[in-house]
């Protein structure tokens, strides 16, 4: 009887499992588009992300469109060689790993199939793809350091939480606030450490720098959730953030609920990640199509920042993710 | 008239020593070495660590904080982990890795069924206490799954959870159709945080519940027996009469249990979840909390006090680093530099060294009181 | 070395924690002689034996081993192998989901690269040359137990010894196997090497030996040559007292009356198992005392692992009392009374890491239930109390019972079905690998039990005391049901004309 149980459970959770699979079948006369993801429960900027591609490259559009999601990038080159085999117009990339892509786009080039990077480049020759679009990491913090230096402080006292050290949206919005305390003595950071994107990690840190009593009234969070994180440390010790608060709080990824903490006036500054991808992709394809090479090789999307003095109620629901 | 005093004195300081003696050969000891380290190189490095401040929140009520207030507050899931891990680990002779997907799942049924279909509802769309109940119900589903992979199927408990590990945050995605929920609820943030006119963080309290209600069950039920028993060999105790299979799934829906508390807790802290991050990597600091309070990961007996304080030492742990400002890509090393003395401390074979260390001074000592006499 | 010693041990001292396991103990070996160690359970048999192999470090002493200048420090197995002694241990230590060959070889090939088909081919060249029936490429779980031990045997043989050191080899070995095994011994004898034999059979230890060095708590009692040392002083050398006449058992035997017109304790009919006996009855009465008896791996252990639901029943009926009940798995025939001392006591009776107290109330715990355990209070009763009635030898009954003997396990594993008090107590070999003083003690207590109305099945491989104890004996040969003998038919030849067979008649 348990084994039978047990055997009822397994047979749940695979149904379970296949649930979530599934995806469109190649169709004649429509374009055909292979696109391989991260997975995207990952963060809810890939949510945002593949919900874009999802609503972009349908039937009606005249695509037909098979998806793949991995966050290991042997499987997405897997998956990239079997849409190879299956003889797909196009290939719409977010390489999981920059390394060892060479092979199966050769491949790819050889069998007429075009290649289109999106959010992320790879470590790959230039000629093996049409297009890549991307985010300028480091533009965006360079965007929100600029902005904090325009909020005109004596002193910066910056909380530095960071992102899980070593990818790219990390490095990028780490980088122009280094050079930035580098270069200024008013500027400082009173602590720098990784919450790995975590809020409850981001709220531990900042409860620490509470409890040591150190003074400071910059948090700049490289992502919302973390952010979130911090804010939660600060009403658990009365300290006031946001517009007119004694601590500026900034974020990353323009999640909508972020959007509404900034326009409720409890944080200052959300730099936005643009997940919106698609129709850079759609417009790229129909030039192709249509016979005409892409403007440029490589797309950096517009990406902006938003001040909580300033955001509307509209900002919130176009950007929001 | 001198004399009987020395005497005592004497027989004072040797049943002190004694007592030493008898603490370094328990369990426990380890644990609790390492948490004496952590509070003395805290204490030289900065006595204000262990101030404990009192002070109005955000919402005007008056709350405790310190350092000492987060590391309680902040190991409250911890250690309900390690109290369900520590029975898994007895009895299966393995530990569940998918703790951390599975508290990603509980804290995603608990938002399902208050937000309904809305992810952002005004109002709760059910009782908080039905939320939690079927939070329960779903982890220990889990949990069951876990156990019969490993009981009745005789997967290695690695393996088998390694499922729930790969699938669990997808999951957790799929039961709130990848959206975000939001309670903007206060009453539903009081478990993670504080309740008004409480100074002290509810998650503290929780864990501290879920500590006597371990203690009753281990005092008032034969678990503590069972679970070691098939531990230690499955083949005889089940000649005794015991069920192994009924006790190792046992035990995985108990660790059910503590999963729904634990993802509860999590997802009250911020009225949300990130199915992604939520509780990430919190398996391995739970199997490293059993490991810390000495038991053997490959099963048979333990030792629940032990584990519990291993999950508090952990979390002071992190709280120092985090307090010491430790560069964050240096992290991981030290926190890795930090485990491998300890389990390379609790490793048999040093210990037998530490055995024979004390046994030779033990002798030198009685030699030196016999020359004295 | 003078006088032909290739060993000799001086002065060995050993302690543990609150025991003085060895004290001032001499050993010497001789080239080409087969040398008894013997001596009651905890005695310090092994422990002298694991000092000489390297397994435990001495605390005092010399150790000489001829070829060497000096006393030699052997610091671990592995030195103890290259200086020329190897073991073969009670327990077999070898890796049972490895191939024969590959546990022969196992620790012994040099530099990375290993030419498995030699390897092989050698292996088997051995295993014809010893007669054991395997091939060297076969799993060695695959193998019986008795043959796995040959195959350590021969290992150690191969390993081209000066000393071996036998740790009971033949207490899961049929006679026909142990015969097997003595003439190997005799023949590496013949070639020079010492072998040290640790056995608790005393007719085997005539057999083969030439001398018998006695180990009595620790201590050496002394050094004899087997022509001037008769049985009965050796054993009471062992006990360091006069031995009780073993004859005093037969007469209390004679006490237990059966009364075989009456309703049995346990009727068993066309009752068959999972581990492939054929369907058998059998049956017992109140104060009886039976036993099944049979060569090693004839079935008898199977048969009574069904009447118990250690293994699955495929088949047949139980009638307690008259009263068909339904056995599946062992709680079941507990609740009915029965309790069940099995056949490995490492693997299936000891819950190793365990305290003495928790293995003696374990069984009645499980029977008492999930929500009520015993207090403390009451564990400790019942264990202070069976360790006094069974005179167990421990420190506390805290003590883990991984660290008893062999024969005070034993006690533990007894006291535990004692304390459920059951109506009728299977006991699967209760006396195998343990002393001579426990022996009697264990018969003894079987023989009391029946007569106080409990009905008591007894296993033994060796026939002389099933003859003392059995008033009924059913014989077994490849796992069937041959015969059962009673009254003037149980004599020794009668048990080995019916196990042997009707065409032999």
């Amino acid at each position: 009887m348990k084994k039978i149980i047990a055997l009822l459970l397994a047979v749940v959770m695979v149904f379970a499992l296949c649930a979530c699979a599934g995806g469109a079948k190649k169709d004649d006369g429509v374009i055909s588009v292979g696109i391989i993801n991260n997975d995207p429960n990952e963060s809810g900027y890939r949510t945002a992300n593949d919900k874009d591609m999802k609503e972009t490259f349908t039937a009606e559009n005249g695509y037909a469109a098979e998806f793949f999601y991995s966050l290991k990038n042997e499987e997405q080159i897997a998956a990239a060689q079997k849409f190879v085999q299956d003889e797909v117009d196009y290939l719409l990339i977010s390489a999981a790993g920059t390394a060892g892509w060479d092979t199966v786009l050769k491949d790819a080039q050889d069998a007429g199939i075009k290649v289109i990077l999106f959010d992320r480049t790879i470590d790959a020759d230039p000629s093996l793809y049409e297009a890549s679009i991307v985010s300028d990491m480091a533009k965006e913090g360079q965007t929100a350091v600029d902005w904090l230096a325009g909020q005109g402080l004596d002193a910066y006292n910056v909380i530095h939480i960071q992102g899980v050290m070593g990818s790219a949206a990390q490095i990028g919005r780490t980088g122009a606030l280094d050079t930035m305390v580098a270069e200024n003595d008013n500027w400082n950071l009173v602590t720098q450490q990784t919450a790995e994107w975590n809020a409850e990690t981001a709220q531990q840190i900042v409860q620490g720098v509470i409890d040591s009593g150190a003074e400071f009234n910059v948090i700049y969070a490289e992502n919302d959730d973390m952010a979130k994180g911090a804010v939660a440390a600060l009403d658990k010790a009365n300290i006031s953030h946001g517009v007119d608060g004694d601590v500026i709080i900034m974020g990353f990824d323009c999640n909508k609920w972020a959007l509404e903490e900034l326009l409720a006036g409890n944080w200052n500054y959300d730099g936005q990640c643009n997940p919106f991808q698609a129709d850079y992709i759609d417009t790229i394809i129909k030039d192709l199509e249509a016979g005409k090479a892409p403007a440029e090789k490589v797309v950096i999307m517009d990406e902006k920042g938003f001040d909580a003095a300033t955001i509307t109620q509209e900002d919130v629901d176009q950007y929001g993710i | 008239m001198s004399a009987p005093t020395i005497t005592n004195q004497k027989s004072f300081l040797s049943r002190i020593g004694a007592a030493l003696m008898s603490l370094v050969r328990r369990q426990i000891f380890i644990p609790i070495a390492a948490l004496v380290v952590l509070i003395v190189f805290n204490l030289i490095a900065d006595p204000s660590f262990f101030a404990i401040k009192i002070g109005p929140n955000s919402a005007g009520d008056m709350v405790l904080s310190g350092y000492l207030i987060t590391i309680l507050d902040n190991a409250s899931e911890l250690v309900i982990l390690a109290i369900g891990m520590t029975l898994v680990t007895a009895a299966s002779g393995g530990q569940d890795i998918s703790v951390g997907s599975a508290i990603a799942i509980a804290g995603s049924v608990t938002l399902r069924i208050l937000c309904g279909t809305n992810s952002r509802p005004e109002v709760l769309q059910a009782p908080i206490i039905v939320a939690f109940l079927v939070c329960c119900v779903v982890a220990m589903l889990f949990g069951a799954f876990n156990g019969a992979l490993v009981a009745y199927l005789k997967i290695q408990p690695m393996v088998a959870t390694l499922i729930l590990f790969t699938a669990g945050r997808s999951i957790a995605a799929w039961i709130n159709n990848n959206e975000l929920p939001i309670i903007s609820d206060a009453a539903f943030g009081y478990y993670g945080n504080f309740i008004p006119g409480i100074p002290v963080p509810t998650p503290i309290f929780i864990a501290i519940a879920c500590m006597i209600a371990i203690f009753l069950v281990l005092k008032f039920t034969n678990l503590g027996l069972y679970t070691q028993s098939v531990g230690i060999n499955a083949a005889s105790s089940r000649l005794n009469g015991l069920n192994p299979e009924q006790v190792k799934f046992m035990t995985y829906v108990i660790l059910g249990l503590c999963v729904a508390v634990a993802g509860f807790i999590k997802v009250s802290r911020f009225s949300t979840i990130n199915y992604s991050v939520v509780a990430k990597d919190i398996e391995m600091d739970a199997i490293l909390a059993v490991a810390l309070g000495g038991n053997a990961l490959s099963g048979g007996k333990f030792n629940m006090g032990a584990s519990i304080l291993g999950a508090y030492v952990i979390q002071f742990l992190t709280t120092t680093l985090f307090k010491f400002n430790v560069v964050s890509t240096a992290l991981p090393a030290y926190k890795a530099v930090v485990v491998i003395i300890l389990v390379v401390l609790s490793a048999p074979a040093v210990k037998e060294k530490f055995g024979e260390l004390r046994k030779r001074m033990a002798s030198r000592k009685t030699a030196k009181e016999a020359e004295a006499v | 070395m003078q006088d032909g010693a290739i060993l000799k041990m001086r002065g060995i001292c050993k302690y543990f924690p609150g025991v003085k396991a060895l004290e001032e103990v001499d050993f010497t070996l001789r080239a080409g002689e087969i040398h008894a160690l013997m001596g009651e359970n905890g005695a310090g048999k092994s422990t002298l034996i694991k000092v000489l192999t390297g397994v435990y470090g001495k605390d005092a002493g010399e150790i000489h081993l001829i070829g060497h200048d000096g006393p030699i420090n052997i610091k671990s197995p592995q030195d103890a192998q290259n200086a020329g002694i190897s073991t073969v241990y009670q327990e077999i230590t070898l890796c049972p989901n490895l191939t024969v060959a590959e546990n022969m070889y196992i620790g012994r090939t040099k530099g990375a690269i290993t030419n498995w088909k030699k390897i092989n081919a050698d292996s088997q060249k051995l295993l014809d040359s010893l007669g054991i029936p395997a091939k060297s490429t076969q799993q060695l779980a695959s193998c019986s137990i008795a043959v796995q031990q040959m195959i350590a045997i021969a290992r150690a043989v191969d390993m081209e010894c000066k000393v071996l050191i036998l740790d009971e080899p033949t207490s899961s070995l049929d006679e026909q196997e142990v015969a097997k095994l003595f003439r190997l011994m005799l023949d590496l004898k013949q070639r020079g090497v010492g072998i040290i034999f640790v056995t608790h059979f005393l007719d085997q230890v005539y057999e083969v030996s030439d001398r018998i060095t006695v180990l009595r708590d620790g201590k050496l009692v002394g050094e004899f040559i087997i022509e001037d040392l008769p049985r009965v002083k050796l054993v009471s050398k062992m006990l360091g007292k006069d031995l009780d006449d073993l004859s005093d058992i037969k007469s209390e035997s004679d006490t237990a009356a059966v009364d075989e017109s009456s309703v049995p304790v346990l009727e068993a009919e066309q009752l068959a198992s999972m581990a492939g006996i054929k369907p058998f009855d059998f049956r017992i009465y109140k104060g009886e005392v039976n036993g099944f008896t049979g060569l090693l791996g004839s079935g008898r252990s199977e048969c009574v692992r069904a009447i118990f639901g250690a293994d699955k029943t495929t088949g047949g009926t139980v009638k307690m009392n008259g009263k068909e009940v339904k056995i599946n798995k062992p709680i079941d025939a507990m609740k009915q009374g029965i309790g069940y001392l099995p056949e490995d006591r490492k693997r299936d009776g000891i819950v190793g890491d365990l305290s003495v107290r928790e293995n003696i109330i374990l069984a009645l715990q499980v029977m008492k239930g999930f929500f009520k355990p015993f207090t403390r209070a009451q564990a400790e009763a019942f264990a202070d109390e069976y360790i006094k009635l069974l005179d167990i030898k421990t420190a506390s009954s805290d003590t883990p019972i991984k660290s008893l003997s062999g024969g005070n396990q034993q006690k533990v594993i007894l006291a535990r079905w004692l304390l459920t008090n059951p109506n009728y107590l299977i006991l699967d070999e209760p006396t195998r690998g343990i002393d001579i003083g426990t022996k009697i003690d264990i018969q003894k207590l079987v023989l009391k039990l029946a007569a106080q109305g409990k009905s008591i099945t007894f296993i033994s491989s060796e026939t002389d005391e099933m003859l003392r104890t059995c008033s009924r004996l059913v014989v077994m040969r490849d796992r069937k049901v041959v015969g059962e003998l009673k009254g003037e038919d149980l004599t020794q030849s009668k048990i080995m004309t019916t196990i042997a067979g009707g065409d032999n008649q």
